[in-house]
């Protein structure tokens, strides 16, 4: 029988996937270790050691990026877990506007990232934009939202936000449709009330949803190049420049060394924060 | 999802046997509160795209939420449409393309891969599984991928961007096989095998048609993914001639400064593929979204 299965079960089936896997992605995730330590032309390398590491811990234009791939990771993850959580306790109530609400919330998630990202540049237009506009009828002072450097970052992790909570909160809801009822049966014996329920019911038993979100808006938030890309490059100056886009300006400049090293920065900063994240958030789960 | 469906139902009972006047005004608040929610973040801004879209040059220069006052929306999609000797339509063949073929083959391989990983647990498999989580986390090295590509002669070729997008969503679908090959009970091996079948044909004549739910939620999620993927093409697919949506939505954002209904209208048009996937798989995409992060 053993040889029957593993004939039947035979690696062969796992051969076509795992060679274009090894080859587009493991191999170069290798290589890019050794090519960080040269200056690369494609064609040709010469080994320069540190200097390509050195050059991103000491030119202001590059250190910048790795503050603001962690400020970005951080706000973005922390409101979308909030927001997340609060949007799935409402959607999961008994709301006849249920369905419409979780569909408009969720029907972002799927638009492009470059279109969200203009459409919002758009609107935060610092004279004629209409969230300015709108501020301006509230009798609130406008913002230069993606043009003054302290803002900049922000805005556009809110709308990142905007984009992606639609997917923090469908996984909320299967996290809190998941919690068995006897719980709130038990609540309504004791006579708890409703904040009761969320904060010592729903916001425990919904830990392995928030684990979820936590993770995959964290490493989202560490890799994210697409909406900095399209609101502003960067700018004004390098205010808003992350890892992503700092990597993709060196790749045009033809800086390849450099490029690289920045992609292996950014390897060992998810590495080093997302791995232990990972395990300890599962430990927690497992000590509930 | 009709198990949390069920759930559901239970849970809203227990919530609440009786509802007096005031907790269903409460509700009614709530729920007008959600809706005024839903208009203000997110209708505006739809509805901001779609004005802007169907106005005259001169009058989206206004960015406003005003009506138009003149309807001009043939007028723009056939600009934007002509725009650069038709590069629009360069980009969606080139975009289909890639999303077509890319979802076909991750189908396929895929499904193979996770068919064998799930049933045969030996010494590799913790290896594999590593690798795996690897895929899932870290970011993708991209110049020595560009290097890759180059030294196989596919980098700037439709080929060469297809093989990443395979090599970059295998771990998720593989994730999502695994998971739904565990539901599928291995007595259904056993009987194929003694009835004679081999491998090959025990996966593509038996196993294949069974996986179809999560074929189904793979093809979609992915090729949502993939037709909106933008740093890829940025860099494995360079050059005019081969532009798809994204990048040339990203171009005309330079080229249309001053003529934003062109640019609103490329959005628009843009946007219509992922809606129609939306309209009809809704409840597959949030499924297979939260089925892959929940395991994942």
């Amino acid at each position: 029988m053993n040889r029957v299965f593993r004939r039947t079960y035979s690696y062969w089936f796992l051969m076509p996937a795992a060679v274009i896997y090894f080859v587009i992605f493991l191999l170069p995730t290798v290589m890019s270790f050794f090519f960080s330590f040269t200056r690369w032309t494609l064609a040709d390398w010469e080994f320069i050691g540190l200097d390509n590491f050195v050059m991103f811990f000491q030119e202001q234009s590059l250190r910048i990026g790795f503050q603001n791939t962690l400020i970005y990771a951080v706000v973005t993850c922390g409101l979308k877990v909030i927001l997340g959580l609060l949007l799935g306790v409402l959607l999961t109530s008994r709301l006849r506007t249920r369905n419409y609400l979780r569909s408009v919330i969720f029907f972002p998630t799927l638009i492009s990232t470059i279109a969200v990202g203009i459409a919002f540049s758009m609107m935060m237009h610092p004279t004629q934009g209409i969230i300015n506009t709108a501020l301006g009828w509230a009798g609130l002072p406008g913002l230069d939202w993606l043009g003054d450097t302290r803002v900049a970052l922000l805005s556009i992790a809110l709308v990142d936000v905007w984009k992606g909570v639609g997917f923090a909160t469908v996984i909320y809801i299967a996290g809190i449709l998941s919690i068995p009822p006897d719980y709130y049966e038990a609540l309504q014996i004791d006579g708890g009330g409703a904040w009761h329920k969320f904060w010592n019911i729903i916001v425990p038993l919904s830990r392995p949803a928030t684990n979820s979100v936590i993770i995959l808006s964290f490493i989202g938030g560490l890799r994210s190049f697409d909406l900095v890309w399209a609101m502003t490059q960067g700018g004004p100056g390098f205010t808003t420049d992350v890892i992503a886009s700092i990597i993709y300006k060196q790749y045009q400049g033809g800086f390849y060394g450099l490029a690289t090293a920045g992609n292996v920065i950014l390897f060992v900063i998810v590495t080093v924060l997302a791995f232990p994240l990972y395990r300890y958030l599962n430990k927690r789960e497992v000590d509930l | 999802m009709s198990t949390i469906k069920s759930s559901e139902h239970i849970a809203g009972h227990a919530k609440s046997g009786s509802t007096p006047l005031g907790r269903r005004m409460g509700r009614l608040g709530l729920e007008l509160l959600g809706i005024l929610f839903t208009i203000i973040v997110f209708w505006i801004p739809f509805y901001f795209i779609i004005v802007n879209a169907l106005k005259s040059t001169q009058e989206s220069a206004d960015l406003s939420l005003a009506l138009p006052s003149t309807y001009h929306l043939w007028e723009n999609i056939m600009t934007v449409v002509q725009a650069r000797n038709y590069m629009l339509l360069r980009a969606f063949w080139n975009s289909s393309v890639l999303t077509i073929v890319s979802v076909l083959a991750l189908v396929i391989l895929c499904g193979m891969a996770g068919y064998v990983m799930q049933r045969r647990r030996d010494r590799l498999t913790p290896t594999l599984d590593l690798l795996i989580l690897v895929g899932l986390i870290i970011p993708p090295a991209i110049v020595p991928t560009i290097w890759v590509l180059d030294g196989m002669g596919l980098f700037k070729t439709m080929p060469g961007l297809i093989l990443v997008e395979v090599a970059l969503n295998f771990p998720f679908c593989v994730l999502l096989y695994k998971g739904f090959m565990a539901a599928i009970p291995r007595e259904i091996d056993e009987a194929a095998v003694i009835d004679g079948c081999g491998g090959f044909r025990l996966f593509f004549n038996i196993i294949l048609p069974l996986l179809q739910p999560v074929s189904a939620t793979v093809i979609v999620l992915c090729a949502v993914t993939i037709f909106n993927d933008f740093a890829n093409p940025l860099y494995f697919l360079p050059g005019s001639a081969n532009v798809t949506v994204q990048t040339t939505l990203y171009n005309f954002k330079s080229q249309y400064v001053t003529q934003w209904n062109l640019l609103f209208t490329n959005i628009l048009l843009i946007t219509i593929p992922p809606l129609l996937l939306f309209l009809f798989f809704n409840k597959r995409i949030v499924a297979g979204m939260t089925a892959g992060s929940v395991k994942g």
